[in-house]
């Protein structure tokens, strides 16, 4: 005996199977990502006050970023309501352009995370005195390191033990702060600090390891990335061999694009909660 | 109402020509039909909880006679293991572990996929008149998956160091400093345990939503698919909390991310180098926002499986069948927000403790209603008194005190004294042991000949049910004493260090009686592992030798999985069913038979008798 409505919809639910399933699958994803938001809001509150970074990433980066997924739940729906109007051509072009979104971010994404895993944060002892260097590394070998200062840092609460960063400016009150006193000087842009490789105690990149911001960044935006794959692999099937359907079975090739669809509108969504609590806030 | 095999074999080949040719793997390994999953995962979680039990007997005899080698199993388990149990002396790490092991295998391996997945599988298409599950690949999937957690389990006891340490609440930061890779592992076989889960929650719920048969309308279905209903809900928005938090703990083990590490943590006297500014509460309200639902998880299908045998074996209509509907989506909606009960002793606040105090006791309501309901169809029944009946009725009465016994838990101040003691410890095995498992084994006696054709023995289920229950309860009632007394769960000798007799002038410290119940638990505990040979050799003589049964509805039952062909075909049923009426019409008056199935159209009247004629 036949499963029945795998294509045609159930008349008491109005739901094909596959559909129903999704929006389950959707509620457990909603779980899944609210729990990780709790976290960053939990992990936030409880920040050392002046430690929770602001303005690290790339606001223009995001945006674009942002705009590409828009498009692409534009081009989502396009291409499902085009193979509703049995237009397969026209659906061909849409389902493309969703892909070609999809694989425009992820080419983003790794630009951002490469920005961050080359930003270092050194700690070096010269003498009695330690200092705190920050800023993307340039070239390293195995005398010496060598950095540019970067505008936008967090200072980890090793640095912040060490007497340097937000809580020691907090602690002293921006009057008497006199940023000479401290070795971490902002040098001017584009000149490069060159710290020898015998001096460093600790040299660390901006991994989940260096602040607990950036761990809930790279796992909120690490698993929505799994999820862009995630679609765009299935989208990609349905694309190439998968759209033999079309010929043998339309209907039922048509609920297939809804059903990823619905999936790529949720990981759309994600982002646009991402964009603004990570970036923006 | 019963089909012929001969029309439905017909009917059978006809419709599908390619199950003929399957061969062995396709048909029993690799298989999509419901009824072989759902079998597939009744053994293999059978195994689960027979290996968790028998982690927790060598435990009891390091807390019956701590530090001397055990006999026997000692020598094996210093060959397998190594050092951690050298001289054949259950050292303290490997202790931990077997503890920890003992929870996760129990209710992650064990009880959830007997429970949930394995009646589940088995028995909702069928009761819903389902050729099937809606999704069978993805049910497939979800086997595999859970039996590549198990496996990935199972294998970390072998790693340098063993398996996870930490408990099988896995708190943070122990669970993360622990430097062996059992706990790396323990995250990664949950993350397949939890993702399994989640493709099964969504099938039932896909199943039972969409493909009731014709007439089955929602209160008209058996109790067992309500309860495996609100279940999959529990499972499919409790788990993913936990998922995240898994990988978030994944992400502290492995790139050294400090979600749950506070800022300054000291390792051996050493700054800990990590970031800090993470929360160890998070871990802790994460996993009891899924563990707290998962209880309900554990209790649920049980509760199902207790209301169809009660009603089959009273021979009466349920009693208050939308009481215990409602109940159910009580519990189902409450469970969502008691979890941190389990947390009074963390300092999270008198405010919030206030708050989960008070809906914990609301959540006993209505509990206690499904207990009552159940309680009350025994009223004025004529009761046959089987092996699953016997299983049935030792439920009411073990989870009774299960439940009553997690009243002043409830209570935060009366927590702050009990908690973590062997009073816990008593209070949820009274629940799942003599509670849910017991309901279980009543299930696979009561299903049993539908899936096999044979019987199991009578006699045989007796025994093993009699000796369950004294040697359960000879087990867990003590432990109540031992907790009352004072004895922390977490002790590797028993307690023997806060003796009383050691320590003559510390008030409060453990009277003899108390360290001395250990060893009858004990004696207890490994004999109620003997008492389940006759079960396990039941199980599997029945297969081929049990009594053949002369009916597809051996039972006189009335809901739709006994209006199959035994055992039933890939596709269930000969004829799509159409249900006419609610799952329980037992002794309709007038009606010829004293049950009335659910897809018979017109109750067959009495043979004529000299009473009023219409």
């Amino acid at each position: 005996m036949e499963i029945p409505y795998t294509v045609k919809e159930r008349k008491d639910t109005g739901l094909y199977n596959a559909k129903l399933g999704i929006w389950l699958f959707l509620a457990s994803e909603v779980m899944l990502f609210g729990a990780l938001f709790s976290a960053y809001i939990l992990l936030r509150v409880g920040a050392t006050p002046g430690t929770w970074p602001h303005g690290l990433l790339n606001v223009p980066l995001g945006t674009l970023n942002t705009i590409v997924l828009i498009i692409s739940s534009v081009t989502v729906v396009m291409a499902w309501a085009s193979l509703k109007m049995k237009q397969f051509g026209k659906w061909r072009m849409y389902q493309g352009a969703t892909l070609v979104c999809a694989l425009i971010f992820l080419v983003i994404k790794s630009f951002e995370y490469n920005d961050k895993l080359t930003h270092y944060e050194v700690i070096s002892k010269v003498g009695d005195k330690y200092q705190v260097h920050d800023g993307h590394l340039i070239s390293e070998d195995k005398d010496k390191v060598v950095l540019e200062p970067s505008a936008h840092r967090i200072y980890t609460s090793r640095a912040i033990a060490l007497g340097f960063g937000p809580v020691a400016e907090v602690a002293h009150g921006k009057a008497d702060h006199d940023p000479k006193a401290h070795a971490d000087h902002a040098p001017a842009k584009h000149e490069l600090v060159t710290i020898q490789r015998s001096t460093i105690e600790r040299m660390q990149n901006y991994a989940p390891k260096h602040h607990a911001y950036l761990a809930i960044y790279f796992t909120l935006t690490g698993l929505h990335a799994l999820h862009v794959i995630g679609g765009a692999l299935v989208m990609g099937y349905l694309f190439g061999p998968g759209a033999k359907m079309w010929k043998t079975d339309p209907e039922r090739f048509t609920n297939r694009i809804e059903v990823s669809g619905l999936f790529w509108h949720f990981v759309d969504l994600v982002w646009i909660f991402l964009f603004p609590i990570l970036y923006l806030l | 109402m019963q089909y012929s095999h001969d029309s439905h074999s017909h009917t059978h080949d006809a419709h599908d020509h390619g199950h003929a040719e399957m061969g062995f793997w396709s048909k029993y390994v690799f298989s999509t039909d419901h009824k072989i999953i759902g079998i597939q995962y009744g053994i293999t979680s059978l195994l689960f909880l027979l290996f968790g039990f028998v982690l927790m007997g060598l435990m009891r005899w390091q807390l019956a006679y701590p530090g001397t080698p055990i006999p026997v199993f000692g020598p094996l388990l210093e060959k397998m293991l190594g050092s951690a149990a050298s001289g054949g002396v259950m050292s303290a790490d490997l202790y931990n572990s077997f503890g920890a092991m003992h929870g996760t295998i129990m209710v992650f391996l064990g009880i959830v996929p007997l429970a949930f997945a394995a009646f589940g599988n088995y028995v909702v298409p069928l009761q819903i008149g389902a050729p099937d599950m809606t999704f069978p690949r993805l049910n497939m999937a979800s086997y595999w998956v859970y039996f590549i957690g198990g496996v990935i389990m199972v294998v970390s006891f072998f790693l340098p160091g063993g398996a996870a340490q930490a408990g099988w609440t896995s708190y943070s930061p122990l669970a993360t400093i622990i430097p062996t890779q059992g706990q790396t592992w323990w995250l990664v076989g949950m993350i397949f345990l939890i993702s399994s889960s989640l493709l099964g929650a969504v099938n039932f719920l896909a199943t039972i939503i969409q493909l009731r048969a014709p007439g089955m309308t929602w209160m008209r279905l058996p109790f067992f698919v309500w309860a495996q209903f609100v279940t999959a809900f529990l499972l499919l928005l409790a788990f993913p909390p936990l998922e995240a938090a898994g990988v978030m703990q994944l992400m502290d083990k492995l790139f050294g991310s400090s979600f749950f590490i506070p800022t300054g943590l000291m390792i051996s006297g050493k700054l800990a180098d990590v970031s800090g500014g993470g929360s160890p509460l998070l871990w802790q309200h994460l996993f009891w926002f899924l563990a707290h639902p998962e209880v309900y998880v554990l209790i649920l299908p049980g509760m199902g499986i207790v209301a169809e045998i009660l009603c089959n074996n009273v021979r009466k209509p349920i009693w208050g069948y939308k009481s215990l509907v409602y109940s159910l989506f009580a519990i189902g909606f409450l469970s969502f927000i008691v979890w941190a009960h389990h947390m009074y002793m963390t300092g999270m606040g008198t405010a919030i403790s206030t708050f989960f105090q008070t809906t914990t006791l609301i959540i006993s309501i209505p509990s206690v209603i499904i207990l009552t309901v159940f309680f009350i169809t025994l009223w004025g029944g004529s009761i046959r008194f089987n092996t699953q009946m016997l299983f049935t009725l030792a439920f009411l009465v073990m989870f009774g005190i299960g439940g009553l016994t997690g009243l002043p838990l409830g209570f935060n101040f009366v927590d702050l004294f009990l908690h973590d003691s062997y009073y816990v410890i008593a209070h949820f095995h009274y629940v799942v042991a003599p509670g849910t498992i017991f309901a279980l084994f009543a299930g696979v006696y009561y299903w049993y000949p539908k899936a096999t054709g044979r019987f199991m023995s009578e006699f045989w289920g007796r025994v093993h049910f009699w000796t369950s229950l004294v040697l359960m309860n000879l087990i867990f009632f003590p432990m109540f004493t031992q907790g009352i007394a004072g004895m922390s769960r977490r002790m590797y000798d028993g307690g023997v260090n806060y003796s009383a007799t050691t320590n003559k002038d510390i008030l409060g410290a453990l009277p003899e009686s108390v360290i001395y119940s250990n060893v009858v638990i004990s004696v207890a505990a490994w004999l109620l592992l003997l008492a389940q040979i006759p079960f396990i050799i039941n199980f599997f003589w029945s297969i081929k030798k049990g009594k053949k049964v002369e009916s597809d509805n051996p039972w006189d039952s009335t809901t739709l999985e006994w209006q199959t062909p035994t055992p039933p075909p890939h596709g269930n049923f000969a004829v799509f069913p159409t249900v006419y009426r609610g799952p329980y019409e037992y002794s309709v008056p007038g009606a010829a038979q004293d049950f009335v199935p659910q897809n018979e159209a017109d109750i067959k009247a009495k043979p004529k008798t000299n009473s009023a004629k219409h």
